[in-house]
């Protein structure tokens, strides 16, 4: 008699691109755009109006999301803890700040090129990138994985927080640069910018999203994946794990320096506190509590983080710290696959299946 | 090949002759020389770990097609070997050819596996995250850039090759299974698929019947003489029994070299090995 298990297997409609959870995803980033869209275009009388601040507070959350895709993309599907991805996306953020700068008063001299921007475009790209190529190619090359890798990448951010802390960088020393007026002819201060710059990290975290996903349903995501749990393995099938991880590292990088480029223009403001180690371990948290390997929990863990610190420092600013603290704690003690690991669970599919019996279908 | 004086027409002439196809309708050739003799060589190899000696001295030669087994005592070096012949590992002198052409040491471990060297660990090792027509997907010979990768799809021929392969392995039910979820016999033989898939030229294949039950062992003892001939393979062993039902050709390593070396009844009833199996347990003990 055979003992008939119940089935484990891979859901293959989930490694398909156009899956429930990229359909979802996508579907729940356009809605939840375009309400806010229509509720700010409501007069300012009506109860459900949503202000212009609020819009911007919403497109810093986008950024953030990208951010923490970013992170998913090398944490959760490559299985490396970069520590210090707040220094990619501040690179982006200073590429950004130059270029807002240079709208109003000329800047001395290799940084006069920023005024263009095309060239400012590509350095919001090229900056993260070349760095993270730069510090990937040493790391990956000489095999430096896990805590070491997360350490150095604090080191890494550390180094440029301190860098760009000295005026003679030229990047405005411990204030950072600031006063920005124009971006692209436009000025920063209407509402229709702060519309604008929402609508454009709306569209960056969905674009950036279709990409992971498409990195990730891809044979190379299934390789990484694969260097994630046997990295020796996937060298003796003859893989080249150290470009495959470079290659991601600079994908997400680069995503990171969009993220930090579309972050300054609507705080108004970029200083070597991004490059703080603190910013980028919460950064690590975000995508912890909304859970790893998903991309979608990157977006959700990114959104309500940040929701809750918000209104948490508002009413309880002592307290945050301690609060984030503890969330980190209790989820990764309760809840080990984050808030997407809680939504599959309670659709009863892969959780349920991956860990459900583990009887043997025995010929 | 008629030598062509260079004009359109002799080029011409060229691409239409009827005795040949064209380049790219050849299949691939394993660049491996093995016209002039084995297709594995070590000479003289020698690596030490902090002063000890894993590997001294070390001769060994497998022949194209050959069924080698390796037995040894712990630490006589049989996974150091294999660390040395994969790349893994660099010996402090000596030499290691595959073939006649390719210097194993200077190369690293994905250039010797895409030279169709390939290896099974002592303890399997599978993509748990995936299912196993992944794992095996994954490990298919093919071109492993980064962009190819990227954009590879898996055509009706390399969906062909994986259900051949199931079929070798006896997998075929299992095959959307997670690689996880699959018993410790079936990872084994999963692995061995996924060597398999490489279409390797020489198989390295370490302790495979390692915790396997007596009739996972002879599904395995079979699968192997199978491959033999078609393909290179030296099996490290511990378990006596199952090297004396697939071996013809044995090798016995000791304290980094090679003690004996001939068939399985001829190694067996050499004294100096009857001496380090025997006399060996009274040290350690």
């Amino acid at each position: 008699m055979t003992i008939q298990a119940v089935p484990q297997e891979r859901d293959r409609s989930r490694q398909a691109f156009l899956s429930r959870s990229t359909l979802v995803t996508t579907f729940a980033l356009i809605v939840g755009m375009l309400a806010v869209l229509i509720l700010n275009a409501l007069p300012a009388s009506s109860a459900l109006h949503v202000s212009g601040a609020t819009v911007a507070l919403l497109g810093k959350y986008f950024t953030y999301m990208l951010l923490a895709l970013a992170v998913d993309l090398i944490w959760g599907y490559l299985g490396i803890l970069s520590l210090g991805h707040g220094a990619f996306f501040a690179l982006g953020g200073y590429a950004m700040g130059l270029y807002l700068n240079a709208q109003t008063s000329p800047l001395p001299g290799w940084q006069s090129i920023m005024t263009y921007f095309p060239v400012a475009a590509l350095a919001i790209l090229l900056a993260p990138g070349l760095l993270a190529l730069a510090f990937g190619w040493l790391a990956f090359r000489s095999r430096v994985t896990g805590v070491y890798f997360s350490i150095i990448t604090q080191a890494l951010t550390f180094a440029l927080m301190l860098a760009f802390n000295r005026n003679e960088m030229g990047m405005g020393g411990s204030t950072g640069l600031t006063r920005f007026y124009e971006l692209l002819g436009f000025s920063l201060a209407s509402e229709n910018m702060t519309v604008a710059l929402f609508v454009a990290s709306g569209m960056a975290v969905l674009l950036a999203f279709w990409l992971c996903r498409a990195i990730t349903v891809s044979r190379l995501g299934r390789v990484s994946v694969a260097t994630r749990d046997a990295e020796a393995r996937v060298r003796f099938i003859g893989y080249r794990v150290d470009h495959v991880k470079l290659a991601l590292f600079v994908v997400s990088a680069m995503i990171a320096g969009v993220a930090g480029a579309l972050y300054v223009p609507q705080v108004g403001i970029i200083n070597p506190s991004t490059f703080a180690p603190l910013f980028s371990i919460e950064v690590v948290v975000w995508v912890a509590l909304g859970g790893r390997a998903t991309l979608y929990g990157a977006l959700l863990g990114a959104l309500v983080v940040n929701y809750l610190k918000t209104v948490l420092t508002g009413a309880m600013p002592d307290a945050w710290l301690f609060i984030l603290g503890g969330l980190f704690v209790l989820v990764t003690m309760l809840l080990p696959r984050g808030i997407a690991g809680v939504i599959s669970a309670w659709r009863g599919t892969r959780f349920g299946r991956r860990t459900g019996e583990r009887k043997e279908v025995s010929a | 090949m008629s030598r062509t004086d260079g004009s359109r027409f002799g080029k011409l002439r060229e691409i239409a002759r009827p005795d040949r196809v064209f380049d790219f309708m050849v299949p691939a050739q394993s660049p491996v020389d093995v016209r002039h003799g084995p297709i594995l060589y070590l000479e003289d190899v020698s690596v030490s770990f902090d002063g000890f000696r894993a590997i001294n001295g070390l001769n060994l030669t497998v022949d194209d097609g050959e069924l080698r087994c390796i037995i040894g005592p712990n630490g006589a070096g049989k996974t150091t070997m294999m660390d040395i012949i994969t790349g893994k590992t660099r010996p402090d002198s000596g030499q290691v050819w595959f073939g006649s052409r390719h210097n194993l040491l200077t190369l690293d471990e994905p250039q010797i596996a895409n030279l169709g060297i390939g290896r099974k660990f002592q303890k399997p090792t599978v993509f748990e995250a995936l299912d196993v027509t992944e794992n095996l997907e994954l490990a298919m010979a093919g071109d492993r850039r980064i962009w190819k990768t990227l954009l590879a799809r898996l055509d009706r021929e390399g969906q062909a090759r994986i259900d051949e392969v199931l079929e070798t392995i006896g997998l075929t039910e299992e095959r959307y299974r997670l690689a996880g979820v699959l018993s410790h016999g079936q990872k084994q033989w999963l692995e061995i698929g996924m060597l398999l898939m490489q279409r390797p030229r020489l198989l390295l294949v370490d302790e495979p019947v390692a915790g396997m039950t007596e009739p996972e062992m002879h599904r395995t003892a079979e699968l192997l003489t199978r491959l033999a001939g078609q393909q290179s393979v030296v099996v490290v062993e511990h378990d006596m029994g199952f090297v004396r039902s697939i071996a013809r050709q044995v090798s016995v390593l000791h304290q980094g070299s090679v003690l004996a070396e001939g068939t399985m009844d001829q190694v067996a009833s050499d004294p100096r090995v009857i001496e380090v199996y025997l006399g060996g347990d009274e040290e350690a003990a």
